[in-house]
């Protein structure tokens, strides 16, 4: 267990992690007995789960359900969910140390309380996880299931001693944290996403390996919860494969709170001494060591396929997750999987999306396609970090040629008022065209910026029209109409400005 | 101090005096023994093969201008070339360079790498591109001058430039004999455009067809505060390349797709800065239409302080670019002065500006590294703020190839005439314009001393 030698305190670590058991895995939860075929047998309660079986058994289809841990997946128990309300207790604190900068006053003494801000998420996290609850799950129809899912044949599933048939399966079993290969570690004790949300207390000096949207939402959140945060990446950038200039702007809001930026830099070694972690850390050939109390890990994913006997129904797989077609198909026609067992793109909503693929795909015949989705996704850091859709060099190397409008958050005039003026919207659309390829939007409020843009691009609206849509004044999203005002300022030619004014030279006739 | 009022000066002696005062640098500067010049004026700096390139670049500016006699400038750019030719190259300790690239920082006495730094490929070509420039320059057929082209040829071909590309299209930036290539990205528009070029030509190593075309596949074209520009953060990436070719006119596919050359590009660009001064989104000290220009350069240090009530983390010697950052308040005023043949009107009118409200700065025509008004009276800074010491040899050599290219073309006609050049943008894409023409053959300048 990555917990052991860590300062992570055993789940359940309170009362509310106690109510957030009794909700989603009751201890004497007695399974159903199964009564014929199902029409979709679900194996994992997380998001693409729970979003199938509700789904399925809304439209009357006879549906089981089956977790072998908590409701909720990695989103409710130690995924999106812990980690946002950590990060706004941080974003307070920041706003407290930065009081001046929004006309109050910063208090004398400004006191942490890291603890507080743990209880806060452990009580958010378990009112949120009551929505699906096991007694929810089983008041919407659903055959509720605890236990290690086997597949016994290409049509039913033991679990728990039962053996349950089915029509169609959906495998949703999520993902976890990959082990790290990093020599030492795992004896040194590392703190992964699985573990991190059960600290009661801040680590003094934290290492933070992986520059991912983890490993970057950790470091800062940590440090603005009063630790003394380095942060390594082994890439020349954060966030691979996001743009340059988003990267460089998270790079410099870490900084600048404090986080020690380690860019190109390699953890190679660990181990422990004295009470502390040491971490060799290489850069370009360099090493140098660090000590620190306590280790994070937001280093890739791994599939949860192992355990499943997915062999024993025909289903192919690989580290990288269950082999699935476009229609997330696997190689037994009676089984789709969903989620983060199968996608490159590991996101709540992408499970859910997929999800509801499934069912239409799987039960109603359908031939809706994981290609044809328009998947946005936000990293949460401050500032956010939002894209959707192709980027620049994505286009380019499609042969689409592709301009960027680039409005600036400084120049937002809501923004400014809030005191959030760090970052920009870019909204990329083909040259000569207003078709819009996609967005990247650096800036507080990201996340909920970058759904217009969606929409947009889902429903066909080129940046033209986008610049006729009204946005109340004054809000953020007004960014996005600002694109579309220069996308219109550059259609104005000179021959068309040369018209007008002839056209008013002679209307003041 | 300035001993004449810069306000009754004409465009051109305003001009004339920063560039000498740059000028300078490199005969302030240089070890005559082995043509090597330091990377800064500040006592103990080790040489900067790039600054070499710059200083073998302006040494035909100052025969041309009367600031140095021809036989000197020959002495000195023989004694470099000589002294690299020489060198020991290698994938071991105690060398200057390998497979005729060179490590970035020498020891300016014994040649050797410093600092355990990189093996520079950009800083190569550059250094190369001085080579190239003292190569058409010193046409004469005595004994010295044939063997600067003969040496300048020599080194310039021994360049394994395909090696350079490790295993895949685009060049590496770096390499160090522990660690191998170093994996920074070349991911977007920067001043590399040189490197490509001279990479591309080699006669004898080029780099493969894709190379340029895998690099131009990550720039994006983007419409910011009402420019449509290829975007570069800071200014120096779109200067350093121009200095050496003249791109106004000539287009690769990209700019083809655009409509649009390098050349427009970086005056854009220059605009771009300007504007984003006139925002100052930060609210940093001075910062106005006449006061901007974002670089690469030397910077406070490294601490975090409040500016406006804002929390503001400032850095030493660092990459500066707008309008997405970084940015702490640090003007780089040389390059306004190097964005001279893009945008005379507004780097004079900063030029003139920067002598009247900040006279302290400048030390005798000569411009520093950086500065920052906004530390005016802050923490351990005086009522100027923050200025960098010394100075710093790349920045004065853009400053004197700049002007010269705003005020005679020199460096750019001579590089037109170089065969290689002419090939290695003929096989990056580039043609029309000058390109279209046939190369007239390089001045070669008589002696005016």
């Amino acid at each position: 267990m990555s917990r052991d030698r860590t300062m992570a305190t055993a789940f359940p670590v309170d009362r509310n992690d106690i109510e957030l058991i009794r909700g989603a895995h009751p201890p004497l939860w007695k399974n159903p007995e199964p009564n014929g075929p199902y029409n979709l047998l679900v194996i994992g309660a997380g998001p693409a789960g729970l979003t199938a079986a509700s789904e399925a058994a809304n439209l009357g289809a006879k549906v089981a359900l089956i977790e072998r841990g908590l409701i909720g997946g990695t989103c409710i128990n130690v995924g999106c969910i812990p980690s946002k309300a950590i990060i706004r207790t941080a974003r307070l604190y920041a706003d407290m140390r930065d009081a001046e900068n929004l006309g109050g006053d910063t208090p004398d003494r400004l006191r942490i309380d890291f603890q507080r801000a743990m209880t806060r998420m452990r009580q958010i996290r378990q009112r949120i996880s009551r929505a699906d609850s096991a007694a929810s799950v089983v008041s919407a129809g659903i055959d509720l299931y605890f236990g290690e899912a086997r597949f016994s044949g290409p049509d039913e599933v033991t679990v728990a001693g039962k053996t349950l048939r089915f029509k169609k399966a959906l495998v949703a079993t999520g993902a976890r944290p990959a082990l790290p290969t990093i020599p030492g570690l795992t004896e040194a004790g590392y703190l992964s996403n699985e573990t991190m949300f059960d600290l009661t207390e801040c680590p003094k000096r934290l290492l933070v390996i992986g520059g991912g949207p983890l490993g970057c939402e950790a470091a800062q959140a940590f440090c603005l919860l009063g630790a003394s945060v380095i942060l390594v990446q082994r890439e020349p950038m954060f966030l691979p494969g996001e743009e340059r200039d988003a990267a460089q702007i998270l790079s410099d809001a870490l900084a600048r709170e404090g986080v020690e930026v380690r860019l190109n830099t390699e953890a190679v070694a660990v181990r422990s001494e004295g009470g502390k972690k040491l971490a060799d850390l290489v850069c370009d050939g360099d090493t140098m060591t660090v000590s620190v109390d306590e280790i994070i890990t937001g280093i890739g994913r791994s599939p949860n396929v192992d355990g499943l006997d997915l062999e024993n129904a025909g289903v192919a797989y690989d580290a990288t997750g269950i082999k699935v077609d476009d229609y997330l198909r696997t190689t037994n026609p009676r089984i789709y999987a969903a989620g983060d067992v199968c996608l490159a793109y590991k996101f709540t909503h992408t499970a859910e999306a997929t999800a509801r693929i499934v069912v239409g795909n799987a039960l109603f015949l359908g031939r809706r396609k994981l290609s044809e989705l328009i998947i946005p996704w936000c990293t949460y850091t401050d500032p956010e970090i939002a894209h959707v859709g192709l980027y620049p060099t994505e286009a380019r190397q499609n042969g689409i040629p592709v301009k960027t409008y680039t409005v600036l958050m400084h120049d937002v005039a809501r923004a400014v008022m809030d005191g959030e003026e760090e970052g920009f919207a870019k909204i990329h659309v083909r040259e000569g065209s207003d078709r819009i390829l996609g967005a990247t939007i650096v800036a507080s409020h990201a996340g909920e910026m970058i759904n217009a843009v969606s929409l947009a691009i889902k429903s066909g609206m080129g940046l033209h029209a986008l610049a006729d849509v009204i946005h109340p004044f004054p809000t953020q999203a007004q960014g996005i109409k600002m694109a579309g005002d220069a996308y219109r300022r550059t259609k104005l030619t000179s021959s068309w400005k040369h018209l007008a004014g002839r056209w008013l030279a002679w209307s003041r006739r | 101090m300035l001993k004449v009022e810069p306000a009754v000066l004409s465009d051109d002696e305003l001009l004339e005096r920063y560039q000498r005062a740059a000028f300078d640098y490199f005969i302030e500067n240089v070890n005559p023994e082995n043509g090597l010049v330091a990377d800064t004026s500040r006592p103990n700096s080790p040489a900067s093969i790039a600054v070499v390139g710059f200083a073998l670049s302006c040494y035909p500016i100052g025969v041309e201008r009367g600031w140095m006699a021809r036989d000197v400038a020959v002495k000195l750019t023989l004694a470099a070339l000589r002294f690299f030719s020489t060198s020991r190259q290698g994938n071991g300790d105690e060398v200057t360079g390998h497979k005729g690239f060179y490590y970035h920082f020498l020891d300016m006495r014994t040649g050797l790498r410093v600092w355990r730094c990189e093996l520079s490929m950009v800083d190569t070509a550059l250094l190369i591109s001085g080579m190239l420039v003292a190569g058409a320059y010193f046409s004469d057929d005595d004994g010295d001058e044939a063997e600067i082209r003969q040496l300048a040829e020599a080194l310039y071909r021994r360049v394994d430039w395909r090696w350079a590309q490790g295993s895949s299209p685009t060049l590496r930036q770096g390499w160090k004999p522990k660690s191998g290539f170093l994996h920074y990205g070349w991911e977007g528009y920067n001043e590399a455009t040189i490197l490509y070029v001279l990479s591309m030509a080699s006669p004898d190593n080029p780099t493969s067809d894709d190379s340029y075309e895998g690099w131009t596949a990550t720039y994006q074209w983007e419409n910011i505060y009402g420019y449509d520009v290829l975007y570069g953060g800071p200014l120096f990436m779109h200067q350093f390349s121009h200095a050496w070719i003249d791109f106004a006119g000539i287009r690769d596919a990209f700019m083809r797709e655009k409509n649009s050359d390098y050349f427009e590009n970086s005056r854009r660009s220059t605009y771009l800065h300007r504007d984003y001064a006139r925002h100052n989104p930060y609210g940093y000290g001075g910062y106005d239409a006449n006061l901007w220009g974002l670089s690469a350069g030397d910077g406070p240090g490294s601490f975090r302080a409040s500016v406006q009530r804002q929390r503001r983390r400032f850095s030493g010697y660092a990459a500066r670019g707008a309008p997405f950052g970084p940015d702490d308040g640090t003007i780089a005023p040389w390059s306004c002065l190097a964005s001279l043949p893009f945008a005379p009107d507004i780097c004079l009118a900063a030029l003139r500006h920067l002598r009247d409200r900040y006279p302290e700065v400048i030390d005798n025509f000569r411009l520093p590294s950086g500065f920052n008004p906004t530390l005016a009276n802050r923490r351990k800074f005086g009522r100027n703020g923050w200025v960098s010491e010394g100075h710093f040899g790349l920045d004065q050599g853009i400053v004197v190839m700049m002007i010269e290219n705003h005020r005679s073309r020199l460096i750019w006609e001579l590089m037109r005439s170089n065969p290689h050049i002419r090939r290695g943008l003929g096989r990056a894409g580039f043609s029309g314009g000058w390109l279209s023409k046939p190369a007239s053959p390089a001045s070669g300048g008589g002696d005016v001393a």
